[in-house]
């Protein structure tokens, strides 16, 4: 029998299983074949430290410069909201504590299911701002690729089931339910795999950057 | 006789690819934050000018060759190669429309240092045969005649004799065991010689010994601005030779951007070792001068003055604050730009866009930026600290019909030496 | 227990004033059952006179591997009421654990109802159907399978009560010894009402009796076979403690501070969100109180699987899986593939070092 329960049950299941697995693998594959690759002594006399430079980067990184801010407001802004809204979602949501309380044994307090809620659709009215700002601006029209919009749509679904989900907007709950998790387990697997590598690669990235103009006497 | 081949720029690709470089085109989510830090891109409002999309080629290799997906995509025949179609369509963005000033470095989110991967990603460029004529010619020069301008020795010392004539001091000329040797750019000799005088007065006022040498005065590196590790090594080591044969403690690097990049940051790596001696920035040494009471100076200029920050020297150099006390001790009106100090804007010409011919255009075109900037000081003078800027910035001027002299910091700084026989 | 046949004459309201209840009473009953199938208030008198008028119907009840609770659920009301009256009305000519008859004279019975009221009776089926071996369960040598297609050959309509009936309940759940199977596995070519619940609530049995009698048709069902009316919203929607789930505030043990105020159970495990049932309207011992209201999350028993759907006391977001536990092999699997990857890398990156041909002046162009 095939049902909305057998589904969710599958993604509840052997599909978190095969998930957790290929982001858990994937993750580490990516992380090690850029950290191994290393980096040639540097001879030149230091001005300044790296460590402490690169971790200044690494935080600094977080506010936009000034100028740029003031020549690109709109990636700025909508890169914070969203970002700051899908972090919210993810880890200040109840169900979604429970669930990581389960996986990794780590709990904190969460916030009103409906303020989520807000968040949420403040969320998704963002990144579809965002996804039309990456079709009509012509440097990001340029730059962009399948991998981007691909990465943009995994994103935006879990966003958008959760949404559908918590409102119960399709019927029966169990497969919309089912719907929002498979599409979580969409995006851990595309995850390692494209630029959605970024969420952990920045701190290598920003780091990197930092201990090099640190190096030289310069805050980046 | 060798040549370049598509094969040694894909090598070169592979060659340059390190750990940083993976991290940062693993993090790039094309925001396109960096174009709006870019001069190239704002001026013109092309977006290929974007400086990440400059890396094209190089995110290829760095994809195709060193990610395990890009693997897989490549034996699926999902990738787009890297050949010669793409690079010589890209040529044009990696040098005429890239100064390496470093500025989108700056404000990437992710913190990519893009002007990094490009000074990387030239080495595959050059090696394929891909950069413009004016750069190789100027390496050409740089290599067989000792400097890319074609100056040799016979020509300084013409110079040295008037500046001797000029200051009645003496330039010591391969002076073996002096704590100081000095380098100069070809800018310096042929257009800018106030700056060897310069020098000269402040270290006699000072007391210090230095000298210059004949065998390796020139400090410009064209094998750096072309993006040839090779040939930048080759450059730098007859800096390195002469320096340890004539036994100095430091040598002064110049009123010149990429100099200073060359021989700072990258000599000793392109040599593999450390070296004997400091390598030190003219504004560094009087500086210091200043800061311990050696360096004194009289008077001020009334004229209403702003710095332009030489990219190589403040943004990816570190010499930041030593301008700001200079330029204090003589200057009654200095004002900042509105981007400034490691924020500042490149003057068009840096990276060897300066030795592009065909770029001159597209240079105009950028120099807006710093155009802009000035015209927001409403100011009387311009200094600077590096003769390729110096030199970029009077065209641009002159080109847009502003009327700003363009002065270097060491010669301001020497215009008001205390008992300078100058100004007795 | 009504035998075969008798009082088929007799209209459902001569019946009831028989059994002593009111003209007013059996309004109000009839009030309720429209209310309860979500029908307008001004149908009730509509439905007053078609079961005034209904004949009795002959029902067949079905017990295959159960465990009686469904029947003890309907039959066990603590004062007769008139579920419970409707319950008496139908002509019940089968139900292996109330009639006195037994062996073959049960079985004779069955036949004989099977036969005098061929396309009209109503099969109520409780429990599952194994199929795994006809041995696992049979009835005076029938077994299940064969008793269930040969009943539901003549009838009218098929109601599986119970989650097993409906959807394999208990004995379906893994590994399924017997090889479990739902009735709506089994009856193809019939009309089959699911009223799940472990067990389910009276009213809802007697309301589509009711139904059935009021309109002589099925009522509409969800995409489960469950009545609209009674499954069409789920526990979650209708709980009285739904605000606290909207404001974040949530029981985290059985007798915190949340749990005495009356918070939500979701952390404790409460299957509201995914259960379709009336319990939270309809109640349960007479309308007393139900799982929720007494403190202990739902259990989502009127849902498939839901022996298997984690554990009762998990909350519903969290996975189904007991890879968390292998995480460190996980982990290690990635840390050793990626250092592979991580070689491979190295050693191509190596092989262009020393693959190094320097550039000279002489070769910074193509030949042509």
């Amino acid at each position: 029998m095939s049902t909305p329960v057998d589904f969710l049950l599958w993604v509840r299941g052997p599909g978190f299983d095969i998930a957790l697995v290929v982001f858990i693998i994937g993750i580490l594959i990516r992380l090690l074949e850029v950290l191994i690759l290393g980096r040639k002594p540097d001879y030149a006399e230091p001005r300044g430290g790296e460590l402490g430079a690169g971790l200044r980067t690494l935080l600094t990184r977080t506010l936009p410069e000034p100028g740029t801010f003031k020549r690109s407001p709109f990636t700025v802004v909508g890169g914070y909201i969203w970002h700051i809204g899908f972090f919210i979602s993810l880890f200040l949501f109840v169900p979604h504590i429970e669930l990581i309380d389960a996986t990794i044994g780590l709990s904190w307090p969460g916030i009103a299911s409906n303020l989520v809620d807000a968040v949420a659709a403040v969320t998704l009215v963002t990144l579809v701002a965002m996804l039309f700002s990456r079709l009509t601006h012509p440097v990001k029209r340029l730059l962009s690729g399948p991998e981007d919009y691909l990465s943009w749509l995994v994103t935006f679904l879990p966003v958008m089931t959760g949404y559908l989900a918590y409102h119960r907007m399709i019927d029966p709950y169990p497969l919309v339910l089912g719907l929002h998790i498979l599409s979580v387990e969409i995006l851990m697997v595309v995850f390692p795999f494209t630029k959605l590598m970024h969420a952990f690669t920045f701190i290598i990235a920003r780091w990197y950057n930092g201990a090099m103009a640190g190096r030289r006497g310069v805050q980046s | 006789m060798s040549e370049a081949t598509l094969e040694r720029g894909l090598k070169a690709f592979r060659e340059q690819m390190n750990a940083p470089i993976a991290s940062f085109f693993s993090s790039c989510v094309n925001c396109g934050m960096c174009a709006e830090a870019c001069l190239f891109y704002t001026e013109t409002g092309d977006p290929k000018y974007t400086p990440i999309n400059k890396l094209e080629p190089f995110r290829r290799i760095w994809e195709q060759e060193y990610t395990l997906w890009g693997r897989v995509k490549s034996w699926l025949g999902l990738s787009q190669p890297v050949d010669d179609e793409l690079l010589e369509a890209w040529e044009p963005l990696v040098y005429d429309g890239c100064t390496l000033c470093g500025r989108c470095s700056m404000v990437c989110p992710v913190g990519n240092d893009i002007s990094y991967m490009i000074r990387c990603a030239r080495e595959g460029f050059v090696a394929a045969g891909y950069a413009p004529d004016g750069m190789k010619n100027a390496s050409r020069r740089a290599v067989t005649i000792g400097s890319p301008m074609g100056v040799k020795f016979p020509a300084l010392a013409a110079q040295i004799k008037h500046v001797e004539a000029d200051t009645g001091l003496t330039i010591p000329v391969d002076v073996e065991g002096v704590d100081y040797m000095a380098l100069l750019s070809s800018m310096e000799i042929m257009n800018f010689p106030e700056y060897m005088a310069a020098l000269a007065r402040i270290f006699k006022q000072v007391g210090i010994t230095w000298t210059l040498c004949s065998e390796a005065f020139e400090a410009t590196n064209s094998g750096i601005q072309i993006g040839s590790s090779d040939i930048a090594k080759e450059l730098v080591n007859r800096i390195v030779v002469a320096a340890e044969r004539l036994k100095v403690k430091y040598v002064i690097s110049p009123e010149c951007g990429h100099a200073y990049t060359a021989i700072r940051w990258e000599g000793p790596n392109l040599i593999g070792r450390p070296y004997n001696f400091k390598v030190v920035h003219i504004l560094e040494l009087l500086e210091e001068l200043r800061s311990s009471g050696r360096l004194k100076t009289e008077g001020y200029e009334d004229a209403r003055l702003t710095f332009h920050d030489p990219c190589q020297i403040v943004r990816k150099g570190g010499v930041l604050e030593q301008p700001r006390h200079l330029l204090n001790m003589v200057a009654s009106d200095f004002v900042e730009m509105n981007d400034h100090r490691e924020m500042n804007w490149c003057c068009g010409g840096g990276g060897g866009v300066s030795a592009i011919e065909r770029a001159e255009a597209l240079r105009l075109k950028v120099f807006k930026r710093k155009k802009s900037q000035l015209e927001e000081l409403n100011v009387d003078t311009l200094v600077t600290a590096c003769a390729n800027c110096r030199l970029i910035i009077e065209e641009g001027l002159e080109e847009y019909r502003m009327e700003i002299p363009v002065v270097g910091l060491t010669e301001m700084i020497a215009e008001h030496l205390v008992g300078d026989e100058k100004n007795e | 227990m009504a035998e075969t046949g008798k009082g088929m004459g007799k209209t459902l309201a001569q019946s009831l004033r028989e059994s002593g209840v009111s003209r007013r009473g059996f309004l109000k009953f009839c009030t309720a059952t429209a209310s309860m199938m979500a029908l307008p208030p001004s149908m009730a008198p509509a439905i007053a006179q078609a079961l005034g008028k209904a004949k009795r119907p002959s029902v067949i009840w079905l017990s295959f591997q159960e465990c009686t609770g469904c029947t003890e659920s309907l039959t066990r009301s603590h004062s007769p009421t008139v579920e419970n009256l409707i319950f008496d009305y139908i002509s019940l000519d089968y139900h292996h654990t109330l009639q006195v008859a037994a062996g073959e004279g049960a079985e004779a019975a069955r036949e004989a109802a099977m036969r005098e009221n061929k396309g009209q009776y109503i099969v109520v089926v409780d429990g599952s159907i194994p199929l795994g071996n006809p041995g696992y369960s049979a009835i005076a040598g029938i077994s299940n399978l064969q008793m269930l297609e040969e009943t539901v050959a003549g009838a009218a309509a098929v109601v599986a009560v119970g989650t097993c009936a409906a959807f394999g309940g208990l004995p379906h759940a893994k590994p399924n010894p017997t090889g479990a199977v739902s009735v709506s596995e089994i009856v193809k070519d019939k009309p089959v009402v699911n009223v799940s619940g472990c067990p389910p609530i009276p009213t809802v049995i007697t309301g589509v009796l009711a139904h059935f009698l009021t309109f002589g048709s099925l009522p509409e069902l969800d995409a489960l076979g469950r009545p609209m009316a009674f499954f069409g919203k789920s526990i979650h929607d209708r709980c009285y403690r739904r605000p606290f789930y909207d404001k974040g505030l949530y029981a985290e043990t059985f007798d915190d501070e949340g749990a005495r105020k009356g918070w939500c159970l979701y952390r404790l495990g409460c299957k509201g969100p995914m259960a379709y049932n009336a319990c939270a309207t309809a109640k349960w011992n007479r309308g007393t109180s139900w799982p929720v209201e007494s403190g202990h999350g739902c259990l989502g028993c009127s849902e498939p699987d839901f022996w298997d759907a984690g554990g009762f006391y998990n909350a519903l977001s969290i996975p189904d899986s007991d890879i968390t536990r292998q995480a460190v092999y996980v982990a290690g699997a990635g840390v050793a593939l990626g250092a592979v990857a991580g070689a491979v890398n190295r050693s191509k990156q190596a092989r262009a070092r020393e693959e190094h041909e320097p550039v000279t002046i002489d070769d910074l162009d193509k030949r042509p």
